[in-house]
C-alpha cells in the first residue's frame, strides 16, 4: 500500500510539474499576473508530493518490504537501518528520486527566498525549473520506477554493494546532488534571462548567492567522494582520475568558471553572455554527470544499448535540456548584450583568462571521459585513458590559472599597469620564489613539481596578505581592527576560497613528493618500517560484525622508541553476497596520516599487508572545505540580503572600493 | 588602441591559449591511450612491444602461483582460445579470484609473459569486467565463425 501511495505521489507530481512549467512561462510571456502566480504554489505542492514519495520509499526500506524490486535489489535484511536508508540512493531509481526531491527542494527555497525578484522572473524560474522536473519524473515514472512491485516478494533482499556501506556513502551522494541539482537554479535564472531578454547585474547578484550556495555544496560533495575512495577502496589513492570522479569534477570546473564570470557581471556588468552559456553548461554537464554515473554506460556501453529505453531516454532528454538552452542561447543572447569595454590586463581580463583555462581543462576532462564510450559504442576497439593524461594536461593549463589567483583580485577593474601590479607584488613574489627554492633543499628531495607545488601555494598565500594590507589601507575605520572588520565578507570569502586552494595544493604536492608505500610480508611479531614509524603486526583475530564476518588485524606502531597509536585493519567478508571488502585502518595526523590494510592470509598466520605514510594528505580535503566555507562567508555578505536594497544611501565598502578604482 | 584592434587583441589571445590547450591535450591524449587486446590477439602478436597496454580475460583455474616472499604471484589470463602468463607483485584486489573476470594493465616481457603493474577488479562477485567479458565472447565468435569457414573450406574441396 504504501509504495503505492508513493507512486501516485510521484504521478501527481508529474502533473503539477507540468502545470509549473508551462502555466507561468506563458504567463509571464503574455503579461498575466494570474498564470505567474501559479509558479509558487505550483512548486510548494510538488516538494510535498515529492517530499511523499521519498518518504515512503524510505519507509520501504525501513520496513525491510522485499515485494519492492528496487528495496529488493539493494539491501537486506541484516543491513543496519541507517544503511537501509542510505540504500535508497544506492543505485539507478532511487537516486532520480533523491535528484528530483533535492530538485524540489531547491524549487521550495527559490519560492522563499525571492520575494524581492520581480513577478515574471520568478515565475519563469520556477517555470523552468518545473520542466526539468517533468523530465526527471516523466524517467522514473516511464522507465525506472523505483516502486515497482516484485511478486512474489522475494524472501531475502540482495544486499547493499559493500564498498557503499559506509558513513561516507551516506552522506556523499546527497552533498553531490544538492550541488548538481543546485546549478539548476543557476541555470534557471539563465534561461529566465534568455527569454526576458533582459540581463543586467541586479539579474547577476540575484543569482549569485545560489550559485555559489550549490558550487560549496559540489565541493563539499567531491571532497568526500575523495575521501571515501581514500579509505575504502584500500589503495590510499585520493583521486583516480576514474569517469565517475570526472562525471563530478566537469560541472564543478564550468560551476567555478561561473562564480567568476558571475563576479564581473555583477559588478561590471560584463561578460553577459558568457555568463549565461556557462550557467548551461554547468547544469548540462551536472545532467552529464547524474547520467554517466546511474545508468550503467560506464561499467557497460553495451549493457547500457541492451536496455535501449533507457538509454533512449536519456539521450533524448539530454537532447533537449542541451540543444534546447542552446538553441534559445542562440535566439536570444544577441539581445542580452555584452557589457562594458576593458583592456587586456584588467581584473577583468584576468578573469576571462581564468575562464577560458577552466573551461579548456573541463574539455579535456570531457575528451578524456567521453572518447573511450563513443569508441566503444562505435566498435572501433576499447581503449582507455589513464591518469597520466590528466596529469600531463592538467599540471600546465592549472599553473597559470593558479598564478592569476594571486594577480588577479589585485588589478584594478578595466584597465590596470603592469609597473604598478609588479610593484606592489614584488615582495610575494620574492617569498614564494625563495621558499620554492630553499624548503625542498630543506626537506631533502627537489623536483620540478615540488617546487612548483610550493611556489604556487605561497604565491596564492603571501598574495592573500599583500590584498589584505590593501584593503585595510582602504577602508574607513579608527584603529586596525575596526578597518579589519570594515572588510566585506564577500573579500573574506574570495579569499579564504583562495587560500584553501592553497592549502588543497599543499596537500597534493607534499603528498606526491614524500609518500612512501611499501607491500610486505609479515609474520607475527615482525615490524616494518616506513617514514620513521614502525609498525609491529600483533596477529589477526575474527570479529563478527552485523552483516559480515572479519578478521582483524592489530598493528602496533611505535616512533622513537614509544608507542604511538595501534591500528585495526579489517579483511571483511559480507555474507548476503560472499563478498570480500577490505577495511583500511587509518591514524589521522595534521601533518601525516598512517595506512595500514590487509592483503591475503599466507602460511602460519603471515599475512600480506600495504603500509603507508601520507605526508600532509588531510590538506587536500582541508583545503576543499576552505574553499567550501569561503563561498559560505561570501554567501554571507550583506549586498546579498535583501533588506539592505531598500536603503540606497548605504554604500558598500566594495562599491566604494570599486570607485576609487576606477577614479 | 581602437576599439576594434582591441577585439582583434582578445580574440588572438583566446585563440593562442585555446591553441596551446589543444595541442597540450592532444599530445598528452596521443601518448596516454591505453589499448586493450584479447589473450588471442597477444598471442597473434598484435599486440605492442614496450608499451604499455590492458589484457583482459578469465584467470585460469589452478593458476595462481604465489613465491616465497608472499608477494609475487604468477597467473594465467585467458579468453578460452588462447591465454597469457601474468606475473605480477604487490597486493592482489579484494575480487581477484581463479574462474573469475580480471583486466590488467602492464607490459610484454621478452618470454612473452605479461608483466603487470596494476590488476583491476572493479566488480562484484558474479559480475565480469566488461572488459573481460567481450575478450571470452570474442574468442567464442572467433571460434564459432572459425569452424563455419573450415566446413565452407570442407564443402568447396569436395
Amino acid at each position: 500500500m504504501i509504495p503505492e501511495i508513493g507512486h501516485f505521489a510521484l504521478i501527481l507530481a508529474l502533473c503539477v510539474a507540468l502545470v509549473q512549467g508551462i502555466l507561468p512561462i506563458y504567463g509571464a510571456a503574455v503579461g498575466n499576473s494570474a498564470l505567474m502566480a501559479v509558479a509558487k504554489p505550483a512548486a510548494r505542492t510538488q516538494f510535498l508530493l515529492v517530499l511523499t514519495a521519498f518518504g515512503c520509499l524510505a519507509y520501504a526500506f525501513a520496513d525491510k518490504d522485499f515485494s519492492v524490486l528496487y528495496v529488493a535489489a539493494t539491501s537486506n535484511s541484516q543491513l543496519p537501518l541507517h544503511y537501509r536508508l542510505a540504500a535508497i540512493w544506492g543505485a539507478h531509481e532511487g537516486s532520480l528520486l533523491l535528484w528530483t526531491f533535492i530538485l524540489t527542494i531547491w524549487m521550495f527555497a527559490v519560492t522563499l527566498f525571492s520575494t524581492h525578484l520581480p513577478d515574471t522572473m520568478r515565475s519563469r524560474i520556477l517555470g523552468v525549473m518545473g520542466l526539468v522536473s517533468v523530465g526527471f519524473l516523466l524517467f522514473m515514472l516511464s522507465v525506472s520506477n523505483p516502486f515497482e512491485r516484485l511478486i512474489p516478494a522475494a524472501p531475502e533482499g540482495r544486499d547493499l554493494n559493500p564498498l557503499l556501506q559506509d558513513p561516507g556513502m551516506v552522506i556523499h551522494p546527497p552533498m553531490l546532488y544538492m550541488g548538481y541539482v543546485g546549478f539548476s537554479v543557476a541555470f534557471a535564472f539563465a534561461l529566465a534571462a534568455l527569454l526576458g531578454g533582459n540581463l543586467d547585474a541586479a539579474w547577476a547578484r540575484w543569482s549569485r548567492p545560489w550559485t555559489t550556495v550549490a558550487w560549496c555544496f559540489l565541493t563539499v560533495g567531491i571532497a568526500m567522494g575523495s575521501g571515501w575512495a581514500y579509505y575504502e577502496l584500500g589503495w590510499g589513492g585520493w583521486w583516480f582520475w576514474d569517469p565517475v570522479e570526472n562525471a563530478s569534477f566537469m560541472p564543478w570546473l564550468a560551476g567555478t568558471a561561473l562564480v567568476h564570470s558571475l563576479a564581473v557581471t555583477d559588478k561590471r556588468g560584463g561578460f553577459k553572455v558568457w555568463t549565461v552559456l556557462l550557467a548551461i553548461m554547468a547544469f548540462s554537464l551536472s545532467l552529464l554527470g547524474t547520467f554517466l554515473v546511474r545508468s550503467g554506460v560506464l561499467t557497460s556501453v553495451h549493457a547500457f544499448a541492451t536496455d535501449p529505453k533507457r538509454g533512449m531516454f536519456i539521450l533524448a532528454f539530454l537532447a533537449v535540456v542541451i540543444g534546447g538552452s542552446l538553441l534559445l542561447y542562440a535566439w536570444r543572447a544577441p539581445r542580452v548584450g555584452l557589457g562594458g569595454s576593458f583592456s587586456v590586463l584588467s581584473r577583468e581580463g584576468l578573469l576571462l583568462a581564468n575562464n577560458v583555462l577552466l573551461v579548456a581543462a573541463m574539455g579535456s576532462v570531457l575528451l578524456g571521459t567521453l572518447y573511450p564510450l563513443f569508441l566503444d559504442a562505435l566498435d572501433l576497439g576499447k581503449i582507455s585513458v589513464g591518469p597520466p593524461y590528466f596529469d600531463s594536461v592538467f599540471v600546465p593549463l592549472m599553473t597559470p590559472a593558479l598564478f592569476l589567483i594571486g594577480v588577479g583580485p589585485l588589478a584594478q577593474w578595466k584597465q590596470a599597469a603592469l609597473p604598478d601590479l609588479a610593484k606592489r607584488l614584488r615582495w610575494a613574489f620574492g617569498v614564494s620564489i625563495a621558499t620554492a627554492v630553499a624548503l625542498p633543499f630543506a626537506l631533502g628531495t627537489w623536483t620540478p613539481l615540488l617546487s612548483l607545488g610550493l611556489l604556487l601555494a605561497v604565491w596564492i598565500f603571501s598574495t592573500a596578505v599583500v590584498g589584505v594590507r590593501e584593503r585595510v589601507g582602504h577602508v574607513a575605520g579608527d584603529g586596525y581592527v575596526a578597518r579589519l572588520a570594515g572588510v566585506p565578507r564577500s573579500y573574506w570569502g574570495m579569499l579564504l576560497a583562495h587560500c584553501g586552494i592553497a592549502v588543497f595544493i599543499v596537500g597534493v604536492t607534499m603528498v606526491k613528493g614524500f609518500e612512501t608505500e611499501q607491500d610486505v610480508r609479515m609474520n607475527v611479531g615482525e615490524t616494518a618500517t616506513i617514514g620513521g614509524y614502525t609498525f609491529r603486526f600483533d596477529g589477526v583475530q575474527d570479529v563478527m560484525g552485523p552483516n559480515y564476518t572479519a578478521a582483524r588485524g592489530t598493528f602496533h606502531i611505535i616512533k622513537d622508541g614509544r608507542e604511538t597509536a595501534v591500528m585495526y585493519p579489517e579483511k571483511r567478508r559480507y555474507t548476503a553476497q560472499n563478498q570480500v571488502m577490505t577495511e583500511a585502518a587509518i591514524d589521522t595526523g595534521f601533518l601525516r596520516d598512517l595506512y595500514v590494510s590487509l592483503g591475503e592470509p599466507l602460511d602460519d598466520g603471515a599475512w600480506s599487508v600495504r603500509l603507508y605514510h601520507k605526508p600532509f594528505i588531510d590538506w587536500i580535503w582541508g583545503g576543499c572545505l576552505l574553499m567550501a566555507l569561503g563561498g559560505v562567508v561570501a554567501v554571507s555578505d550583506r549586498r546579498y540580503r535583501p533588506a539592505w536594497r531598500r536603503e540606497p544611501q548605504t554604500v558598500p565598502a566594495g562599491a566604494r572600493l570599486a570607485s576609487r578604482q576606477i577614479a | 588602441m581602437t576599439s576594434r584592434q582591441k577585439r582583434f587583441a582578445f580574440i588572438g589571445l583566446g585563440l593562442v591559449v585555446l591553441g596551446v590547450a589543444t595541442v597540450l591535450v592532444l599530445n598528452a591524449f596521443q601518448k596516454n591511450l591505453v589499448f586493450f587486446f584479447t589473450p588471442t590477439m597477444v598471442a597473434n602478436g598484435e599486440a605492442p612491444k614496450g608499451q604499455s597496454f590492458r589484457i583482459g580475460g578469465m584467470v585460469e583455474d589452478g593458476s595462481l602461483k604465489r613465491e616465497n616472499d608472499g608477494l609475487t604471484v604468477h597467473f594465467v589470463v585467458t579468453d578460452t582460445a588462447k591465454s597469457v602468463p601474468v606475473t605480477y607483485k604487490g597486493i592482489l584486489p579484494d575480487l581477484f579470484k581463479e574462474g573469475k573476470g580480471a583486466v590488467a594493465q602492464g607490459q610484454l616481457a621478452a618470454d612473452g609473459t605479461f608483466v603487470a603493474s596494476e590488476v583491476l577488479a572493479k566488480h562484484d562477485e558474479n559480475y565480469m569486467p566488461p572488459e573481460a567479458a567481450e575478450a571470452m565472447a570474442k574468442a567464442k565468435k572467433a571460434k564459432a565463425s572459425g569452424a563455419q569457414s573450415s566446413n565452407t573450406l570442407v564443402i568447396q574441396t569436395q
